[in-house]
């Protein structure tokens, strides 16, 4: 900008770049830390407690969770879990965002106010209920149970999602397509949905996220280790085998994987999403 | 092709009245456009033969056939959106081709329409492009194409050009005229550009508040507006007005000066009108209105000129070119068949 | 002609009738679900709050748990520590993520790989963030305690989420870590909405840097930051994983919050009534807040 000394856009600049450099390393410290431990040989762990590379690797770690324990199992139900949920989410979040987004009808103020409440139930105050009724239902330790919960926890956010996206489908392109022969569901599939897929891909990856992440419900509803999730596996790993940091630590980067790698497709659509979501109360 | 035929069309959006009772037959082959300020109920009026809205009573008929209950895609018409409305994930060829394709069309004739609709509009060397790669104009002609590819009963068109720049308007202006005239299919267009629909228009209808204000040919709407709306809605600058008493054979303006009436009006005597004159047919004379020179505009052409008379600010159009200052005064006269008359409180034409 | 005409009145109620359930029936599979998974088991769970428990059956017992609830101290304690977490959560997330989108939204160089990483907590799973910040406090394996120790902020490199005076700041500075990219992206994209004429007039105008921030900036941001605000205080008050990861309420109850207390009251003590007295009156608070919140965004943005 005209009108700053050469001396004030240098200690800009410096400014500028050093809290950039605050928020990175922030950021990542506890990230970089579990792959630094998860690749230090056990024998070293506490003699080189805070350096910041260990002198030697290892991939020791990485094998005996891949083969010596329950983590492949946990991996398996959590992907079955999180790829269930997200499709169908997806999918009945589509329709229902279609119907926000398309339509004028009595009741569908309601309708957002009501989605946007079910965003501020406190979580533990279904469980005990929903503990109950799955037990009725034969789906307590069983990962179908899992999957409608999600499900409906992440519906309403997914409608709003699905809903600004298709909001940004002008209305103009559906009429056109109308008139050209199509009916409603033609113009749906054939002009609405292929213009929506990335949309569609940013709402799997954010469930799948969410999904992924979940604690409680799994806590709660799943005792045996064939239907534990990653989540409550790693946590009752830690509870039996607190001192097995390497192995711990090694278990939490392969956590991590699925879920950086859909983040990184999902980045470009939070910003849309997340103020579709934030700004539709 | 075919004629369109509207009886007693009515539409309420909750207790507002957007359309009311309206009445109209377009005939095969004709060019119609329908004009009014916004929210004259125009675009719904097009949209409710489109099918894209539900109208709350009356028959649309396209050709013989009711079509109230069709849906859109039964209608056989095709529509130019003001937003083009191409599918942005689709090439030119495929944009042009979607409606045949969604008949099952024959490969071979859907080959030879889209290529027959591109060559007529210059867009052989764009098929393969996507929209997003196209200038306004282009987009414009390919939402075009869509339209006659299909070879519909009825072309519809919604505000096609309001998106484009000045002059590329008046070409596409120009193109959908010469397209009309080869093609000759009915075709029913919505603006609120009074220019586009003078010259475009065998018909026009002027619409305001819902309701069908007169339906003639550009000229006669032109030389005889059915009422007070009409007459300020059509032409350019716009008509000027004058609130008046009538009295013999004059009408007396609000500074006491006097203009004689036309031979065919009827009014009574000390009636509450309204005189309309049109920039053009207002000369500089003697003797009459006097008014004072406020702004003086060259177009070459022409001389607009700008005045105050008789309380109100008067456009006057000359083909001459007077030498004026602002200031100077001047007395304003107008041949009396050249005056249109209104009654002042229902806004009818009285001559 | 008459029969015509009652014809086109059926096909007029029908279309009328169609247009009327087209879009329930696209909604329908969602409202199914959250009526009988969040709704259903919402009722049921106030209901219970009038129920007393014990191993095999329940009887009902009218206020009797509500009662309970104004002579417990545990939970006055977990009030204060939900209020205390939330409140220093929230506003350490808010501004530092006010901070990071303001940053984010001037030009530097690699801005889309720092955008990437900083963003990066996000994704991170809940569990996974409580269990590394742990690590990252564990004197044995994780570096904090050494560094808090060689600068003079502890005697001792010992876990602060051992002593109840610190406990809660592990837990707190997790969530920071994990909330700063929400507050980030939305404010970013708030922020992005902005057109630059605004600045670039505000400028010519005179104002200087702060005054276009507190004159254009944070007006136009209002309506964005009071409605995230609000769902992260919902969120975050009502979220009990990161604490039951990282010290499931203790040491001596000092990172107690309500949502805890009420995950390890429900299933510890099985007396299901009182945990749902509890969180009755949680929700009590937050719808109220909500609406509080709503309230306050209507009115910011009939004044902008």
């Amino acid at each position: 900008m005209p009108g700053q000394s050469l001396f004030q856009r240098i200690a800009g600049q410096i400014g500028l770049y050093g809290a950039v450099a605050c928020y990175v390393v922030f950021a990542l410290l506890p990230i970089y830390w579990t792959i630094k431990i998860s690749v230090t040989p056990q024998d070293l762990l506490y003699s080189e407690g805070i350096r910041l590379w260990p002198s030697r690797m290892t991939l020791a770690n990485y094998a005996s969770v891949l083969k010596a324990s329950d983590f492949p199992r946990y991996f398996l139900n959590s992907i079955i879990v999180s790829v269930s949920t997200a499709f169908i989410v997806t999918v009945v979040a589509s329709f229902a965002g279609y119907a926000l987004s398309r339509f004028r009808f009595r009741g569908k103020a309601l309708v957002s106010l009501v989605l946007l409440l079910t965003q501020t139930f406190p979580l533990v105050m279904v469980i005990p209920p929903i503990y109950r009724i799955m037990g009725q239902l034969g789906l307590t330790d069983n990962l179908y149970g899992l999957i409608i919960i999600y499900t409906a926890f992440n519906i309403a956010f997914a409608t709003f999602l699905m809903q600004s996206f298709l909001d940004g489908v002008p209305k103009d392109l559906e009429e056109a397509a109308m008139i050209d022969g199509c009916t409603r569901l033609d113009a749906l599939r054939r002009v609405i949905l292929p213009l929506t897929l990335p949309g569609m891909g940013a709402t799997v990856a954010f469930v799948f996220t969410a999904a992924w992440s979940e604690l409680l419900f799994g806590l709660m509803l799943i005792n045996s280790e064939s239907q534990k999730t990653f989540s409550v596996g790693l946590l009752t790993f830690v509870g039996k085998f607190a001192v097995d940091w390497g192995q711990m630590m090694a278990a939490s980067v392969l956590a991590l994987i699925p879920v950086c790698l859909f983040f990184l497709f999902l980045q470009r659509y939070l910003v849309t999403g997340l103020t579709a979501g934030a700004v539709k109360g | 092709m075919a004629s369109v035929s509207l009886r007693g069309i009515h539409k309420k959006f909750g207790p507002v009245s957007v359309l009311e009772k309206i009445d109209l037959d377009i005939e095969d082959g004709e060019f119609v456009v329908l004009v009014g300020p916004s929210g004259c109920g125009k675009s719904t009026l097009l949209r409710s033969i489109a099918g894209l809205e539900t109208i709350d009573g009356g028959e649309i008929r396209i050709g013989d056939r009711l079509v109230n209950h069709a849906a859109p895609k039964d209608r056989d018409i095709a529509m130019v959106f003001q937003s083009y409305a191409l599918y942005p994930h689709m090439d030119v060829r495929r944009n042009m081709a979607f409606s045949l394709n969604l008949r099952k069309s024959p490969a071979e004739l859907i080959a030879e329409r889209v290529s027959a609709a591109s060559a007529k509009l210059g867009l052989g060397s764009l098929l393969e492009r996507l929209p997003k790669q196209l200038s306004g104009g282009q987009r414009q002609r390919v939402a075009m194409g869509r339209a006659i590819v299909r070879n519909p009963k009825v072309f519809l068109f919604d505000e096609p050009l309001s998106n484009l720049d000045a002059k590329l308007r008046s070409t596409m202006r120009t193109e959908i005229k010469a397209l009309h005239q080869s093609l000759k299919t009915t075709s029913i267009y919505v603006t609120h550009d009074q220019i586009e629909a003078m010259t475009m228009a065998n018909r026009i209808v002027v619409m305001h508040d819902g309701i069908i204000q007169q339906v003639g040919p550009p000229l006669e709407l032109y030389d005889r507006p059915a009422n007070i709306f009409v007459a300020g809605f059509i032409g350019s600058p716009t008509m000027n007005f004058f609130d008046a008493v009538s009295q013999g054979k004059s009408a007396r303006l609000g500074d006491g000066s006097a203009l004689v009436l036309p031979t065919g009006a009827v009014v009574k005597e000390g009636r509450e009108i309204v005189i309309g004159i049109r920039p053009e047919h207002l000369r500089f004379s003697g003797e009459g209105l006097p008014g004072r020179v406020v702004v003086v505009e060259p177009l070459g052409m022409s001389t607009q000129v700008t005045l105050d008379a008789a309380g109100e600010r008067v456009t006057l159009m000359a083909l001459e070119r007077p030498s004026l200052a602002p200031g100077d005064a001047k007395s304003l006269t107008a041949r009396p068949e050249d005056i249109h008359v209104f009654d002042r409180s229902t806004g009818l034409r009285l001559n | 002609m008459t029969a015509l005409a009652e014809d086109i009145g059926l096909l007029q109620r029908q279309a009328d009738r169609r247009r009327f359930i087209e879009p329930w029936l696209y909604l329908s599979p969602a409202l199914i679900l959250i009526f009988t998974v969040l709704i259903v088991p919402l009722i049921i769970g106030i209901s219970y709050s009038f129920r007393k428990f014990s191993a095999f059956h329940s009887e009902y017992a009218g206020l009797d748990q509500y009662r309970a609830m104004l002579g417990d101290s545990v939970l006055h304690g977990a009030l204060i520590n939900t209020a205390w977490w939330t409140v220093a959560s929230l506003v350490l997330q808010f501004f530092l993520g006010l901070g990071l989108a303001l940053l984010l939204n001037r030009p530097f160089h690699g801005r889309r790989l720092v955008q990437g990483l900083v963003f990066l907590p996000w994704a991170v799973p809940i569990f996974l963030t409580g269990l590394t910040w742990a690590w990252l406090f564990n004197p044995l394996i994780g570096p904090l305690p050494h560094i808090f120790h060689a600068i003079g902020l502890q005697a001792e490199p010992v876990t602060i989420l051992a002593d109840p005076a610190t406990a809660m700041w592990g837990p707190i500075i997790a969530n920071v870590w994990f909330g700063i990219p929400f507050f980030a992206i939305t404010l970013l994209a708030a922020r992005k909405a902005i057109p630059s004429e605004l600045y670039e007039a505000a400028a010519i105008d005179g104002a200087s840097p702060w005054q276009q921030f507190t004159k254009v900036t944070l007006p136009f941001l209002a309506p964005t930051i009071a409605i995230t605000v609000m769902l992260r205080t919902v969120w975050i008050a009502t979220f009990a994983d990161l604490i039951y990861v990282m010290t499931a309420g203790g040491p001596a109850g000092s990172t107690n919050t309500i949502a805890t207390y009420i995950y390890v009251s429900a299933f510890k003590s099985l007396d299901k009534g009182y945990a749902s007295a509890i969180a009755v009156l949680l929700l009590v608070l937050l719808i109220a807040y909500a609406l509080i919140v709503i309230q306050m965004r209507r009115t910011l943005l009939r004044d902008v």
